[in-house]
């Protein structure tokens, strides 16, 4: 314990020189503004930011890309609440909520809450990490196939309310999203499948972002256009105000939110170590749960706080839950942290267990920046509130084409293809027909994050098993993780067939 | 005739659209990129293919050695098909090139389907050849050396795990190769990228794995797994006690090229030109640095003699994917 602290101590002296405070703040401060910019996102900042860390020591470097990846984590938020764009998949399910808080005016509670809850969730994994990495590396190294397939059973049953009232079409949601994320090359079977009319585009699958900036941004803007062309006219442009008092306000009914944060934060943290996972399940699993535990779930969707602070608590965790395995292990917890790798590389750095005693201040140094940076995005955020809060005031007839700019963008940033673009505007026009006709969106999000990582899993299982479905409950880790989600995923069914039990419906005629 | 080109030359020059000339191959003065040279990654962002490109990227922009910035873009798709195809689709580019591995030869011969012919490709620099070794995790103190493990392996018969890359990738060639040589029955489970299959061996989710020396090293330093043999036709300098299986009397010698490619068509100047960065990329202390710790393996290898490198591999290739029921 002394030394641990000891060996921190030694981490702030390192973060506490003059050139890597600075490169603290001027990541955090990038880092916000690529994550707000959709498409953009920790991934392709951190990957174009890379040759510019040749300048620094490899310390200063990590510090560097760290704060833009933290930064970033907030950044996120930002986009998702304003514009009802995901600035990066780890933000989609901030837009569940968020948006809807905007709209009815009061985004500044939203962007405080975010950057609240994300400060929390900051600040619980990187005690974490501080003091349970070494056992926390060795749950990741034991997490296996079938482990991580019970993990996303679970994400999927914390998401099984989140269709709303007709069972039917959330399934039918689902299994778009689940087919979706099958295009592309089976692992299994090292061959190109669903390669759609053979264009050359699928065979790198259907990017996550692509569907979600599609449904959500194309999507959003097609359906705020109607409403305005309807005379409706309040939507993108709310009367959104920002002050001291509403400031004050807003954090005092944060209070009520601790819950649903902390929640975020260790569940995002848990979820954010396995390798693979990243922060994007992590949020979409903090959220569903939020749900779940709330009181009033039914306000979930239209514009509940807690639906903000969760899943930005947990993408916050997650991020540093994810440096865990790159450093112990050598495996990227996400793919930012695998750009991080290649960083590491380049610095004559070779990540895995050793690293920790070979190169003690340079993982100290990280983690106290972790510290620091958690700190100076949460005040440079909360300092920005404002700016923000003026860009909703531009008119929706400039506002509008801005974002769908910056949709475009988005969509062509991550794979520099204009198949995807082409593809996402195809997705914002079918998600705004589904939404339309009452089809829940959020399921087929879920699915395409998901989906990818369940398949494998569940696959590379049952070749072990040889067929047998026991692998997933006989294991320790698996077994009770099945177990609960399969609880969680029939709750609902038990439920409705008790009350029905209790009191009898009354006779129709 | 010359004389006047020349002065036509300048007063183009001077009216300030030489842009458009710059491509073409002037008289006395070597090619140049005149743009940022699009390096197309044929796996995912952090795999190990990935990092060595990013490593190239930081040599080349830190060294000064190139006028514009290499800029990486990563085509992971279907197994290569993604990045084979949009470079064969760049036919007579001098700002496209690639980053290839095995599924260079693999992928083409799979899926006739998408035309590509890597004999039309230009040759640039392969800078290295990646190792495979058969590892085990140390806490098996029953295995020792190649003949504990067959034993080992055999006692567990189809239950005896061999994590890998992906189905018909190299590990797989590699698995198919011991099983056949040793009469065994392992299981071959396929899984994204060589991290993670080292990590399945570390976390004692697999029984043993075919992994590159560098995807290995961590754990290795670490001491959580350990190497039994090396693919390779001799010893390999970082790891001296693990016996080739060569000397074992096995004709098992198995390299992974990490190799540059131009798009088809590129014109001779510029192959010239990526030619001599590579070179001077190739024998820079950085480089050298990663190839020694990474233990890569391979001389460099430019021009006509990387193509007939290519066209060899290639036909090597097409026997082991006949052989393991791949291709008919």
């Amino acid at each position: 314990m002394f030394e641990i602290l000891g060996l921190l101590g030694q981490g702030f002296l390192v973060v506490f020189e003059p050139q890597n405070l600075l490169l603290i703040v001027g990541g955090c401060t990038l880092g916000l503004f690529i994550g707000a910019m959709p498409g953009l996102g920790s991934v392709n900042g951190v990957a174009i930011l890379l040759p510019l860390t040749f300048l620094v020591p490899p310390t200063g470097a990590i510090i560097f890309l760290a704060a833009i990846y933290y930064g970033a984590m907030y950044g996120g938020a930002i986009s998702s609440i304003m514009l009802g764009i995901p600035g990066a998949s780890t933000a989609v399910a901030t837009t569940f909520d968020g948006r809807p808080l905007a709209k009815q005016g009061m985004a500044d509670k939203a962007l405080i809450g975010a950057a609240v809850a994300s400060f929390v969730g900051g600040s619980i994994s990187v005690v974490l990490f501080t003091f349970f990495a070494p056992p926390l590396a060795h749950v990741a190294l034991v997490f296996g196939a079938p482990e991580e397939f019970a993990l996303m059973m679970l994400a999927f049953a914390t998401f099984v309310g989140l269709g709303g009232d007709d069972i039917f079409k959330t399934l039918f949601s689902i299994c778009i999203g689940l087919v979706l994320s099958a295009v592309g090359f089976d692992i299994i079977s090292g061959e190109p499948r669903l390669v759609l009319w053979d264009i050359t585009g699928f065979l790198h699958g259907v990017n996550f972002l692509v569907l979600a900036i599609g449904i959500y941004g194309i999507g959003e803007m097609l359906w705020t256009v109607e409403e305005h062309a309807l005379g409706g006219g309040k939507s993108m442009l709310s009367e959104a105000t920002v002050s001291v008092a509403r400031t004050l306000a807003a954090l005092r009914e944060l209070v009520k939110t601790w819950k649903a944060t902390v929640m975020g934060s260790f569940l995002g943290y848990f979820v954010g170590i396995l390798p693979a996972a990243g922060a994007t399940p992590g949020s979409l699993m903090a959220y569903g749960i939020a749900k779940q535990i709330s009181k009033e779930p039914e306000k979930f969707g239209e514009g509940a706080i807690e639906g903000v602070c969760a899943p930005e608590a947990a993408n916050n965790a997650a991020s540093t839950g994810s440096m865990l395995p790159m450093l112990t292990l050598g495996i990227p917890g996400s793919p930012t942290t695998a750009i991080l790798l290649g960083g590491m590389v380049i610095w004559g750095l070779e990540p895995g267990p050793r690293l920790f005693v070979d190169h003690s201040e340079f993982v100290w140094g990280l983690i106290a920046s972790l510290y620091a940076a958690n700190l100076f995005t949460l005040l440079i955020n909360i300092a920005f509130i404002p700016v923000f809060i003026k860009v909703l005031k531009t008119p929706f007839t400039i506002l509008a084409p801005v974002i769908f700019i910056l949709c475009l963008i988005g969509g062509y940033a991550p794979t520099q293809d204009m198949h995807d673009v082409w593809l996402m505007i195809v997705f914002g026009i079918v998600g705004y027909l589904m939404r339309k006709l009452d089809y829940p969106l959020a399921p087929a999000v879920l699915a395409i994050v998901l989906g990818p990582l369940a398949e494998p899993a569940m696959r590379q299982s049952l070749i072990i098993s040889e067929g047998s479905f026991m692998i997933f409950f006989e294991r320790v880790y698996a077994g009770p993780i099945m177990i609960a989600a399969l609880i969680l995923l029939f709750l609902p069914l038990f439920k409705k067939v008790y009350d029905r039990i209790r009191k009898p419906q009354p006779q129709a005629e | 005739m010359y004389q006047s080109q020349h002065t036509l030359r300048k007063v183009v020059c001077a009216l300030g659209v030489s842009a458009i000339l710059a491509g073409m191959p002037i008289l006395g003065h070597a090619w140049e990129p005149q743009k940022p040279v699009e390096f197309v990654v044929m796996a995912g962002k952090g795999g190990g293919a990935d990092k060595a490109v990013r490593l190239l990227q930081s040599i080349i922009a830190s060294e000064n050695m190139a006028p514009v910035p290499f800029t990486p873009v990563n085509k992971p798709g279907g197994s290569g098909a993604e990045a084979l195809v949009h470079l064969n689709g760049k036919k007579g580019d001098n700002h496209t090139i690639m980053f290839t591995l095995n599924s260079f030869y693999t992928t083409p011969l799979r899926q006739p389907g998408l035309g590509v012919d890597i004999t039309t490709f230009t040759p640039i620099a392969r800078m290295a050849e990646d190792t495979f070794l058969l590892w085990v995790h140390s806490d098996r103190k029953d295995i020792n050396d190649v003949a504990d493990f067959v034993r080992a392996a055999r006692n567990k018969g189809s239950k005896w795990i061999m994590a890998g890359t992906g189905k018909n990738s190299e590990d797989n060639l590699l698995t198919d190769f011991l099983n056949t040589a040793y009469d065994l029955n392992m299981k071959y489970v396929p899984y994204k990228g060589g991290g993670k299959v080292a990590k399945e061996l570390a976390g004692k989710n697999a029984d043993s794995t075919v992994n590159n020396p560098s995807e290995q090293l961590g754990f290795y330093e670490a001491g959580t797994t350990k190497a039994l043999a090396a693919f390779t036709d001799d010893r390999l300098p970082l790891f001296p006690k693990a016996p080739t299986f060569k000397e074992m009397g096995y004709d098992m010698v198995y390299y992974m090229q990490r190799t540059v490619v131009g798009a088809p068509g590129m014109s001779d100047e510029a192959a010239a030109y990526y030619n001599d960065l590579f070179t001077k990329v190739f024998n820079s202390p950085k480089w050298q640095e990663y190839r020694t710790k990474k233990s890569l393996q391979g001389d460099l290898l430019t021009g006509d003699a990387l193509m007939s490198y290519w066209k060899r591999e290639r036909d090597v290739h097409e026997v082991m994917l006949k052989k393991m029921g791949a291709i008919k």
